[in-house]
């Protein structure tokens, strides 16, 4: 059955409230708001009762698919389980009702936790100082790339103007560098899936303002020559920028600061099992070595003579990038997690993320391509390019396991592999659900050699079967228009 | 995959087609092909003056966004805006799709091109 929007079902007078006689003198609105603001005609909203809005909801919710339904494994979004009690803590009183413009002495609570969150966040990734106001990752890194300019500004360096990022990056590095008006230099990813360290001695030069690397990379494969290549870019005076995107791989076993980076954003909304669908709201803290301090976004909290106090004095910042302090709620959930697991926890997370990623993989490889022949690390990717010569292509064979009930993973990402599926199946996953999903992938392998046709037509058993994406994308609809009354 | 004789190929996927003094320039079958339904594309301006290797256009499917880059250098001097409005002509007819003729500034360009035989060699390796 199709499911009608909100404004299909009611009629028109139809109510889910009753109101009790107004008390207070009645105002105007042309009296209170100026003219060309008031509109002339009346809100075209839904006239439903409430358990109309209640059964319309509920049919949606059960269209859903997150990560409570089941298996996830969207590469490089690190779509772990989110536990509950992030939500109950985020929801304490002391959290959730307290008003932003209140002064240090009025939320020395809230204070203590963005600064504890901000030192242990700086101890997981090797850095001095973390800011948790970016909204999200790509915002950290904008953050982060604003402070490297303004770093090399300071140093009156302002001629470096150029970002080198390798082509496995997410697509947001490069868009982030054009927003502080750096030109992307490309480098390329050699056969072993590394930074090709030649060819990056070549790039470097006094135009260069930094390196940003994802490590792991795209394809789940470690930087072998990270050390080295940190030297490269150090030795030309460049910076090296850390997409936290993968820390998931690496907690509590290695950290970006130890491998000389000096810039770092996170992702809470994938490492520290935020809530990341449906808009979030991600928090995409952005942490920084020593000498970088000082440039860090303001207000940075303090602690001093027993308060904690947000700081304001820091003439070299770049100053405020969020209004108040970031995504609280978030942070207050991510502070949770990492006071849950402890220390010991996180680096089991990892483990287990690796571990997972290195058994899945290894159960698949034999049928679908592997293009580069290492241990992963907390995901992997795959070509179907054995099946695309069959006919049958990546985005058919992803349709196909929705019908089998789990989330498809990543596709056509990273852009160098052909037909590519990048799986991230997270800690969050035990044996059992890997063997079943690895059965699953080899019976849709079995049915593009038997019924390639089967495949090509998926999803058969979802709500609604292949979307047009060509038409999805030309012409969105993005609004609902009533239709005509037949007065008009 | 069709790669047809008597055109020219540059290593990016890009054809040219020379008629008269004008060079007429698209993607290669394989092009479109690796980027699957193309939903926009973004051309030069006429009269814009572009170098061998210089981004001359976007082509964007459902995808990921691909820049055109131009196989030789010279003038743009025609602009197939049909193309603007009907981009999935690009998936249907690669070879019949030509985004833009430019009048080149060296002849001498055409001939670090490939050849339907060198790029098929090409397209078998990657």
């Amino acid at each position: 059955m199709s499911q009608r929007l909100i404004f299909e079902v009611g009629k028109p007078g139809r109510k889910g409230y009753s109101l009790p006689k107004c008390d207070v003198p009645v105002r105007v609105i042309d009296e209170i708001v100026p003219e060309e603001y008031l509109r002339n005609s009346d809100p075209e909203l839904p006239q439903v009762s409430e358990v109309d809005a209640i059964r319309h909801f509920t049919a949606l919710s059960r269209l859903n698919y997150g990560v409570d339904s089941g298996f996830y494994p969207l590469g490089s979004c690190t779509m772990k389980y989110n536990p509950k009690i992030n939500e109950d803590v985020s929801r304490l009183e002391g959290f959730s009702g307290v008003h932003p413009a209140l002064p240090d002495c009025a939320v020395q609570g809230c204070l203590e936790l963005l600064y504890k969150m901000d030192l242990m966040l700086a101890e997981i990734t090797g850095m001095a100082r973390v800011s948790l106001q970016p909204a999200a990752g790509a915002h950290g890194e904008l953050s982060g790339l604003m402070i490297m300019r303004a770093y090399h500004e300071h140093n009156k360096e302002e001629q470096r103007k150029k970002i080198i990022i390798p082509d496995t990056a997410h697509g947001t590095n490069p868009a982030s560098a054009a927003m502080v008006g750096y030109e992307v230099i490309e480098v390329k990813t050699d056969s072993r899936g590394n930074v090709n360290p030649a060819e990056l001695r070549q790039l470097m030069s006094e135009e260069v303002a930094g390196l940003m690397l994802t490590n792991p990379s795209t394809l789940g494969l470690f930087e072998e020559n990270i050390i080295e290549v940190a030297e490269i870019v150090h030795n030309s005076g460049g910076l090296l920028y850390y997409d936290g995107a993968n820390l998931n791989a690496i907690m509590g076993i290695t950290r970006p600061g130890d491998m000389g980076f000096d810039i770092v954003h996170l992702n809470l909304h994938k490492t520290f099992s935020t809530p990341h669908g449906g808009g979030g709201p991600g928090s995409g803290p952005v942490g920084v070595k020593k000498e970088l301090v000082p440039f860090l976004p303001t207000p940075v909290i303090q602690y001093r003579d027993g308060h904690y106090m947000r700081d304001y004095e820091q003439p070299l910042s770049i100053g405020q990038v969020k209004s108040f302090y970031g995504n609280f709620a978030v942070v207050v959930k991510a502070y949770a997690y990492i006071m849950t697991m402890g220390a010991a926890g996180l680096r089991n997370v990892s483990e287990t993320a690796v571990l997972n990623a290195n058994y899945l993989m290894n159960k698949l490889k034999e049928y679908f391509h592997l293009p580069y022949e290492r241990t992963c690390m907390h995901e992997f990717v795959l070509s179907g390019q054995t099946q695309k010569e069959k006919g049958v292509s990546t985005l058919d064979m992803a349709k196909r396991m929705m019908d089998y009930g789990f989330h498809p993973p990543t596709v056509y990402f990273p852009l160098i592999v052909k037909e590519a599926m990048m799986f991230e199946p997270t800690e969050t996953e035990n044996r059992e659900v890997l063997d079943e999903v690895a059965e699953i992938l080899l019976h849709i392998a079995r049915e593009v050699e038997e019924s390639p046709e089967l495949v090509k037509g998926a999803p058969y058993r979802t709500p609604i079967g292949r979307l047009d994406e060509v038409k999805a994308v030309r012409e969105p609809v993005l609004k609902w228009t009533p239709p005509r009354k037949n007065n008009e | 995959m069709k790669i047809p004789e008597g055109i020219k190929y540059s290593k990016d996927h890009e054809w040219v087609k020379m008629e008269g003094n004008l060079a007429y320039l698209g993607i290669t079958d394989y092009a479109q092909d690796s980027l699957g339904d193309i939903v926009f594309i973004e051309l030069p301006a006429e009269g814009d003056v572009l170098a061998s290797g210089q981004p001359m256009g976007v082509v964007e499917s459902v995808k990921a966004a691909s820049d055109v880059y131009m196989p030789l250098s010279g003038t743009v001097k025609k602009v197939n805006n049909v193309l603007l409005d009907n981009p999935e002509s690009i998936n249907k007819d690669p070879y019949d799709s030509w985004m833009i003729a430019v009048e080149p500034t060296d002849a001498s360009e055409l001939e670090t091109l490939l050849d339907h035989v060198e790029y098929k060699k090409l397209c078998a390796k990657l």
